[in-house]
C-alpha cells in the first residue's frame, strides 16, 4: 500500500485511505497526531467529570455524596488522568502534527516507532482506567508516597494498577521523545539551522530531552514499588532499614522535570501565536529560545522543594530554595519577552490570541505563588493546604490547559481545513477564563485559611463552605466552557468554513502548504534563509538581508519521486501484548508471559517487515 | 530495533549527519545512564543500612566476580573483531565473533546464576535485607540487559545464514555493538561500585 507521488503533485490516493483498519494502521504523523488529540480530550472529559463530583462532594460541609474511599480514587484519577492522558498527550499531538511541518520534513525519523508510542499511549490509559472496573482504581494520589503504598495499608490491587499503567506510558513517552529529539536534530529542510527553527520546535526539543532523562529515574522508582509490593523486596519498609524517603527523592527527580513537561509545549505555542496575531516577530527570538533551555537543565535541580517539610536538613533546603528560586529567572524572561513582542503590534484579538493573553496573565499568578512555595517557611506553613492546589491549577489549567487550547484554536485550520467559529471560541475563552478563575482563585483564600487538600468532607464551623461553593459554581462554568467548545468543535468538523492554506497570514513553514497537508507535506523540500521563513517570502521588502524564500522550491529531491512509509499492524501487536503482559502481572506475574511473547512475536515481526518501498 | 531502513531513508542525507538509529541508540543508551544511575544510587543508599545480615562485605566474592567480569570485557574484544568483520565483508569470521560475543555472554550469565545461587544459599534473598533488594534488582537488571544482548546477537547469527551480512548492513551490527559496549561498561561501574567499594568492610561507628 506504498504511496508513490509524483514531484510536480498528483498525490496517487488509489489506495485505501479511510476505515478503521487504514487508522489502525497509519504510519502517518499527521493522523497519529489526529489519533492522539482526539484521545487526549476524551481523557480531558473523563478527568473533567472527575473534578466535577469531587466538586459536588465539597460543595457542601460534611457532604455524604460520594464515599470517602471513593473521593480519594477521584482526586488520584483526576490528577493522572490529566497530567498524563490529557495535557502531555495533547501536546504530543501536536508534536505529532506540527512539528515535521515546522521543520520542513515529510515525516518523524522512526514512523512505526511512532505509531508505537500512540497505541502504548492508548493502552497503558485504558489499563489505568479499567482499574475502576477491576478491583479500585489507585487511591494513594499521584506521588503514590511510600509508606501509604505498602500492601498493609494499600492491600486492593490499586496501586499495582498505577505502578504498571505508568509504566506502559513511560515505555510511550520515551519513545516518542527519542523520535522527537531524531526528527528535530536530523531531518531538517536545508538551512534551518537550530538557531533558525521555530520557538515550539525548540520546545518540543527541550520537552524531548527532559522525557528521556527524568523517565527512567520515574521507571526505577516503579520498578523497585511493584517489587516491593509483588515479591516482598524491602524497598520502602522502614522496618527493614529502609528509607521511604527514597521513593520521593525518586519520585520528585521525575515529577519536576514532569512539571516542565507540561508547561513548555504551551509555551512553545504562545511564542508562535503571539508575533502571528501582534504582526511582530518574537522579541527576543534567542532569548526566549535560551531560556527555555536553561529552564530544561533547572528543571532537574529543584526537585526537593516537593520536600521541604520531610526534614531534609537547612543546607539542602538553602539549596533547593535558592535553585528554585533561580529558576524564576528564564520563566520572567519568557514573559518580558512575549509582553515586549505584544508592545506596539498590530493585535488581532482572534480566540487563539485571547487563550494565549490568557496563558500569560494565569501564568504569571501561578508562577509567583510557586515563587513564594520556594521559600521553606513560606511552605511549611502552606503545606497540604488547598493554596498548593490553588498554585499547580493556575501553572497547568491557566497556564498549560489555555496554551494548549489556544494551539487548538490556531492550528485546527491547518489540520482540518477548517475555522473553527470565532464567536463560539470566544463565548468558549471567557466561560474558561472566569470559570477557571472563579474555582481556582478561592482556593488561594480557603487554603491560607487552613483548609488541607484530600479531605472527603469538612466541618460547616470552619467556615469554609461559602468560598468552597463559589469552586463548585466556577467549575461547573468551566465544565460549560468545555461544552461550548465541543459544539464549536463538532459544527466545524462538519460545515466549517474553508480555511485556505494560510488563514492567519502565518510566519513558519507549516502555513505554506495545503490544508489538511498532503501526506507528503512538503511536494519539494523548503530552502530556509531566517527563522520566519514564510513571513519573509511574503515580504521580501522587509528583510533585505536575506534572499526570498521559496517554501517547496528546492531543486534537490525534484526528479525524485516520494516515497512515504508502508502502513503497518506490528507497532498495536506489539503495543498490546506490552499492556497485556502489564494488566495479567496484576493477576499472576507468571501469566503475564503471554503478553511478553505476543510482544516479542510483534517485534520480530516488525523487525522483518519492510518498512518502506524497497526500490524507486 | 528496526533492521531494515525504509529505502529512501538510507541514502537520504541527515541535518547532522548521523543516521537516524545510531543517533536513536545513543540517545537510548544515555537514557539507561539515568536508569542504571537511579539503580546504583539506590544500592549506595541501602549497601550498609540493613538491619540483618548478611551485610556486602561477608558475602560478595571478588574472585569469582573479577573472572565473570574478565569473560564480559573479552566479550567486548569479540563484538569489535565482528563488526571488523563485516564492515570487511568476511562473512565467516563476522558469524564467528557474532556467536563468540553470545557465548562470552552466556557465560557471564552462567556466572551471575551460580552467584545469585551460593547467596540464596548462604541466606541472602532479594527479601532477606535491603542490601539484598538493591543489590538483585541492580544486578539482575544489568543482567536482563545481557540475556537481551545475547537473545539480539543470536538473531543476528541466524539471520546471517538467511541472508549474510554484507557490508552495507554492517549498521545494523554497530548499533548491536553500541549496546553491548554500554552493557559492559554499566558493568565496569557496577563492579566498581558494588563489588570492590561495596565489599569494603564499613568503619565500626
Amino acid at each position: 500500500m506504498a504511496t508513490a507521488v509524483g514531484a510536480f503533485g498528483g498525490a496517487d490516493h488509489a489506495a485505501s485511505k479511510s476505515g478503521v483498519w487504514s487508522w489502525i494502521t497509519t504510519v502517518d504523523h499527521k493522523r497519529i497526531g489526529i489519533l492522539y488529540g482526539v484521545t487526549a480530550v476524551t481523557f480531558f472529559l473523563i478527568g473533567g467529570f472527575e473534578a466535577l463530583l469531587i466538586r459536588l462532594q465539597l460543595a457542601e460541609a460534611e457532604s455524604t455524596l460520594i464515599a470517602a474511599g471513593l473521593f480519594n480514587q477521584l482526586f488520584t484519577m483526576h490528577a493522572l488522568t490529566m497530567i498524563f492522558l490529557a495535557i502531555m498527550p495533547l501536546g504530543a499531538a501536536f508534536f505529532n502534527f506540527i512539528v515535521p511541518l515546522q521543520i520542513g520534513a515529510r515525516d518523524v525519523a522512526f514512523p512505526r516507532l511512532n505509531a508505537l508510542s500512540y497505541w502504548l499511549f492508548l493502552f497503558g490509559a485504558l489499563l489505568l482506567n479499567s482499574s475502576f472496573i477491576f478491583g479500585g482504581a489507585p487511591d494513594v494520589g499521584w506521588f503514590a508516597y511510600a509508606n501509604l503504598t505498602a500492601l498493609e495499608y494499600s492491600p486492593s490491587s490499586a496501586v499495582d494498577f498505577f505502578a504498571l499503567g505508568m509504566l506502559v506510558l513511560g515505555v510511550s513517552s520515551l519513545a516518542a521523545a527519542l523520535n522527537f529529539i531524531i526528527t528535530i536534530l536530523n531531518m531538517r529542510a536545508p538551512g534551518m539551522t537550530l538557531m533558525r527553527m521555530p520557538v515550539f520546535t525548540w520546545m518540543t526539543l527541550v520537552v524531548s530531552f527532559l522525557l528521556v532523562f527524568a523517565l527512567p529515574i520515574l521507571t526505577v522508582g516503579l520498578v523497585q514499588l511493584l517489587f516491593w509490593r509483588e515479591f516482598g523486596m524491602p524497598f520502602f519498609s522502614a522496618e527493614a532499614g529502609a528509607d521511604p524517603l527514597l521513593w520521593q527523592h525518586i519520585f520528585w527527580l521525575f515529577g519536576h522535570p514532569e512539571v516542565y513537561i507540561l508547561i513548555l509545549p504551551a509555551m512553545g505555542i504562545v511564542s508562535e501565536i503571539l508575533p502571528t496575531y501582534s504582526r511582530k516577530p518574537l522579541f527576543g527570538y534567542s532569548t526566549v529560545v535560551f531560556a527555555g533551555v536553561a529552564i530544561g537543565f533547572m528543571g532537574f535541580a529543584v526537585w526537593a522543594h516537593h520536600m521541604f517539610t520531610v526534614g531534609l536538613g537547612s543546607i539542602a533546603l538553602a539549596a533547593f530554595s535558592a535553585s528554585t528560586m533561580l529558576i524564576a529567572v528564564p520563566t520572567g524572561i519568557k514573559i518580558f519577552n512575549w509582553i515586549a513582542t505584544l508592545w506596539g503590534g498590530s493585535i488581532q484579538f482572534t480566540t487563539a490570541m485571547l487563550f494565549a493573553l490568557g496563558f500569560v496573565a494565569l501564568f504569571v499568578i501561578g508562577g509567583l505563588s510557586g515563587v513564594m512555595h520556594a521559600s521553606p517557611p513560606v511552605d511549611t506553613q502552606q503545606q497540604d493546604t488547598y493554596f498548593v492546589v490553588a498554585h499547580p491549577h493556575y501553572v497547568l489549567f491557566g497556564g498549560s490547559i489555555m496554551g494548549l487550547f489556544g494551539g487548538i484554536y490556531y492550528w485546527f485550520p491547518k489540520m482540518t481545513g477548517r475555522l473553527l467559529s470565532e464567536g463560539w471560541g470566544k463565548l468558549h475563552f471567557w466561560l474558561m477564563f472566569i470559570g477557571m478563575n472563579v474555582t481556582f482563585g478561592p482556593m488561594h483564600l480557603v487554603g491560607i485559611d487552613g483548609m488541607p487538600r484530600r479531605i472527603n468532607t469538612y466541618d460547616e464551623s470552619m467556615g469554609w463552605e461559602l468560598l468552597n461553593q463559589i469552586e463548585t459554581v466556577g467549575a461547573f462554568i468551566i465544565a460549560l466552557s468545555v461544552v461550548v467548545f465541543l459544539v464549536n468543535f463538532f459544527k466545524s468538523v462538519k460545515s466549517g468554513e474553508p480555511a485556505g492554506d494560510d488563514p492567519w497570514d502565518g510566519r513558519t513553514l507549516e502555513w505554506s502548504i495545503a490544508s489538511p497537508p498532503p501526506e507528503y507535506n512538503f511536494a519539494r523540500i523548503p530552502v530556509v534563509h531566517s527563522n520566519e521563513p514564510l513571513w519573509d517570502q511574503k515580504h521580501p521588502e522587509l528583510k533585505h538581508d536575506a534572499p526570498p524564500v521559496i517554501a517547496g522550491g528546492a531543486d534537490e529531491g525534484a526528479e525524485e519521486s516520494i516515497h512515504m512509509p508502508n502502513p503497518s499492524y506490528w507497532p498495536i501487536v506489539v503495543a498490546f501484548g506490552t499492556a497485556l503482559a502489564a494488566g495479567l502481572v496484576i493477576v499472576n506475574p507468571w501469566l503475564a508471559s503471554i503478553g511478553a511473547v505476543i510482544g516479542v512475536l510483534g517485534i520480530y515481526g516488525w523487525v522483518f517487515e519492510p518498512a518502506g518501498p524497497e526500490h524507486h | 530495533m528496526t533492521t531494515n531502513t525504509t529505502a529512501h531513508e538510507s541514502h537520504l542525507a541527515t541535518t547532522t549527519g548521523l543516521d537516524h538509529r545510531k543517533l536513536l541508540m545513543w540517545l537510548f543508551l544515555a537514557s539507561e545512564c539515568l536508569f542504571f544511575g537511579a539503580l546504583i544510587a539506590t544500592f549506595l543508599l541501602y549497601k550498609d543500612a540493613s538491619v540483618v545480615g548478611p551485610k556486602p562485605h561477608e558475602i560478595l566474592n571478588i574472585p569469582v566476580t573479577s573472572t565473570s567480569t574478565f569473560v564480559l570485557l573479552t566479550s567486548s574484544l569479540a563484538m569489535v573483531l565482528a563488526l571488523a568483520a563485516v564492515q570487511r565483508s568476511d562473512v565467516v569470521s563476522a558469524r564467528f565473533w557474532i556467536f563468540a560475543t553470545a557465548f562470552l555472554g552466556a557465560t557471564f550469565l552462567g556466572f551471575q546464576v551460580y552467584e545469585f545461587y551460593e547467596f540464596v544459599i548462604h541466606g541472602l534473598t532479594p527479601k532477606t535485607n535491603v542490601f539484598g533488594a538493591s543489590f538483585f534488582t541492580l544486578t539482575g537488571f544489568h543482567g536482563a540487559h545481557v540475556t537481551v544482548g545475547v537473545i539480539w546477537l543470536m538473531s543476528l547469527f541466524f539471520y546471517s545464514f538467511k541472508h549474510g551480512l554484507p557490508a552495507e548492513k554492517s549498521l545494523d551490527v554497530e548499533l548491536m555493538g553500541l549496546y553491548w559496549h554500554f552493557v559492559d561498561i554499566v558493568w565496569v561501574v557496577i563492579f566498581t561500585v558494588v563489588y570492590l567499594i561495596g565489599s569494603l568492610e564499613p568503619p565500626a561507628t
